[in-house]
């Protein structure tokens, strides 16, 4: 191919120019792909809010609901299980539950709406497994210190009984609560705190 | 010119297939010294292939459906004709795998193969190695039992632990707030394409090895010493003279396979975990979950490091900078020689501190967390990183022999 009277200059930009426009092209292109592998419109819908009628709890006691598939849990805490809440402050990342993993209503000593009744995600901030709920005290598996509270099988964090996590844990934050507001005195919406006192 | 040969000049002439077995079989010198080491890398053909032949017939009985993928394995296991023994050779198939892998990976680390000019040819390798890692993790989801379930649940969370990005991707990974039917029918679809994509990078392993030519126990170039027609003195082709020892190679794996497989295909929990066998449930995690052997190393290392500044992120940086180690491992090593058999003490001494490291972290990694086997974990996680860190400067001062001018016997 004879190349006189090629105008370099000329044939290097349109090259150029060409190749940035299809590249362009091809990250658009790219969007269906990426974005498909968003939670689809029927995974959104399944995180609706859901009920839960704590009625039947004794104290000490706890249930698990689902809520977008994760479990929630609703503990009813003794008298003495909120007595005990301050004294873990000093061996805790984060006893004044400074990082939002709650709504602004339940940031307080107890994380929650009605002192008695603690709403938590089920899951544990390090990895995502589920802790167990470990409501005995000074267990020997566990250590003298401990006032019941919740213990992940996967890696050994532990947190209090209004989730909170203690030091040494390889979850670096609280369990989350999530957004809830009561229907009545037993009667819990878990997922919508919209109108709620 | 006989029939045959009319047919393949006819071929020769639209498609090279003399010339590419000429150059990758038959005129392919490879150094004469090759010893047992030299297996694992056909046999980590062997088994790709094992896998996806295995593969392709599970798929025909299997659904990746929640509701239905646990039921459809056990109707493979005890339905389907022939099913348990197809899907033994192929959950046994994913742990010999590594097992050969790792003792690949190892010769190198022995012989120097990742040094110049071999660096390209190791970290395409390295890129296998990940690869592979991804598809066991992808397809260890399918049986949907427990471990299933929840070792899926932790790696997609370390994705969360990225700073700012990481809750949305560890749920655009999900394609769900949590493992859920999303996640495995998708977790299926890369399961079954990833395994061509390996064999494509198998293959540009071998077209990167054929360039560079093989290394061999004693770390000398062999192109150095050629006879008058070019071809290395201490070199053979390697059909068949290593087709044929391969094939001794592959008999004796096929020995142990075999006994694995018919007689041992869990391992005492270690190749098939036992909460596998109970179904995925998403609100329980089982008592003590761990991944399979061959990631235990990496969790153990994970776990050992602390949250820093309200994050989980430094442990997986760790993590997965341990693995990262192996993409630089060609320029840390200033040793004047490759093989471990000219190295001196020191390299000696660090390899089999790193191996011991190595194996000690993936026995941690199978056990439940305490105080103790967690500083234990890392002392040896500054252990496996001093190995590589450590080594412009061991390598560089270590009392090295001298090197032959021509492969021993």
């Amino acid at each position: 191919m004879s190349t006189e009277g090629v105008d370099k200059g000329r044939r290097r930009f349109l090259t150029a120019a060409t190749s940035v426009v299809g590249g362009v092209g091809t990250v658009y292109v790219l969007t269906p792909f990426v974005l498909s592998m968003e939670p689809s419109a029927r995974a959104q819908a399944a995180g609706a809010p859901v009920e839960a009628d704590v009625s039947k709890l004794e104290p000490g006691q706890m249930m698990t609901v689902a809520w977008r598939g994760k479990p929630v849990w609703l503990v009813r805490r003794t008298k003495k299980n909120l007595a005990d809440l301050p004294s873990n402050d000093h061996l805790l990342v984060d006893p004044k539950s400074t990082v939002p993993q709650q709504p602004p209503y339940c940031k307080n000593e107890y994380r929650s709406r009605k002192p008695e009744y603690l709403v938590l995600v089920g899951i544990c901030t390090h990895l995502g497994c589920v802790p167990g709920y470990r409501p005995d005290v000074a267990p020997a598996d566990i250590g003298a210190y401990w006032k019941g509270g919740f213990l992940c099988p996967c890696h050994g964090s532990r947190f209090d009984l209004a989730g909170r996590v203690f030091q040494g844990s390889p979850a670096p934050i609280n369990l989350e609560v999530p957004p809830y507001k009561y229907l009545s005195d037993t009667r819990i919406t878990i997922g919508d705190d919209k109108g709620a006192a | 010119m006989s029939t045959n040969n009319k047919f393949m000049a006819w071929i020769d002439e639209r498609f090279p297939a003399t010339k590419t077995w000429e150059e990758h079989l038959a005129k392919y010198y490879a150094p004469k010294n090759f010893n047992f080491w030299y297996f694992f890398g056909s046999l980590a053909m062997l088994v790709l292939v094992n896998q996806i032949l295995t593969g392709i017939w599970l798929a025909m009985n299997y659904k990746p459906d929640a509701t239905l993928a646990f039921a459809s394995v056990q109707y493979i296991m005890r339905d389907v004709q022939w099913g348990w023994l197809i899907r033994y050779m192929h959950s046994v198939g994913a742990s010999a795998f590594f097992i050969v892998v790792y003792l690949h990976m190892f010769r190198g680390l022995m012989y120097g193969s990742y040094r110049k000019p071999r660096e390209l040819l190791w970290i395409i390798g390295v890129i296998i190695y990940l690869a592979m890692m991804a598809t066991a993790f992808f397809g260890y989801l399918l049986p949907w039992g427990q471990m299933s379930y929840w070792g899926a649940q932790v790696i997609v969370n370390l994705f969360s632990a990225v700073p700012f990005v990481g809750e949305h991707l560890s749920v655009w990974v999900r394609g769900d707030y949590v493992i859920s039917d999303v996640t495995l029918n998708r977790f299926f679809a890369f399961h079954f394409a990833l395994p061509f994509i390996l064999a494509a990078l198998v293959f540009v392993h071998i077209v990167a090895l054929h360039k560079v030519g093989s290394n061999n126990p004693d770390g000398i170039e062999i192109k150095k010493n050629k006879d008058a027609n070019g071809i290395p003195l201490d070199g053979i082709p390697f059909h068949p003279y290593y087709t044929v020892k391969d094939i001794v190679g592959v008999v004796g794996f096929l020995i142990i396979f075999a006994a694995v497989i018919f007689f041992a295909p869990g391992m005492g929990g270690f190749f098939l975990e036992h909460p596998n066998f109970d179904p995925a449930n998403p609100l329980k995690t089982p008592p003590h979950i761990a991944p399979v052997w061959y990631f235990t190393p990496f969790y153990a290392i994970l776990r050992a490091i602390p949250p820093m500044f309200t994050s989980k992120f430094p442990g997986v940086l760790v993590m997965f900078g341990s693995i990262a180690m192996f993409f630089i491992l060609p320029w840390l090593d200033r040793s004047p020689v490759k093989s471990i058999r000219y190295k001196g003490p020191l390299f000696k001494i660090a390899i089999a501190i790193f191996t011991i490291s190595f194996i000690i972290l993936g026995y941690l990694g199978t056990q439940e967390p305490s105080v103790g086997r967690t500083w234990l974990a890392r002392i040896l996680t500054i252990l496996y990183y001093a190995f590589f860190l450590l080594m412009p400067w061991y390598s560089k001062i270590d009392k090295t022999k001298p090197v032959p001018e021509r492969v021993t016997e």
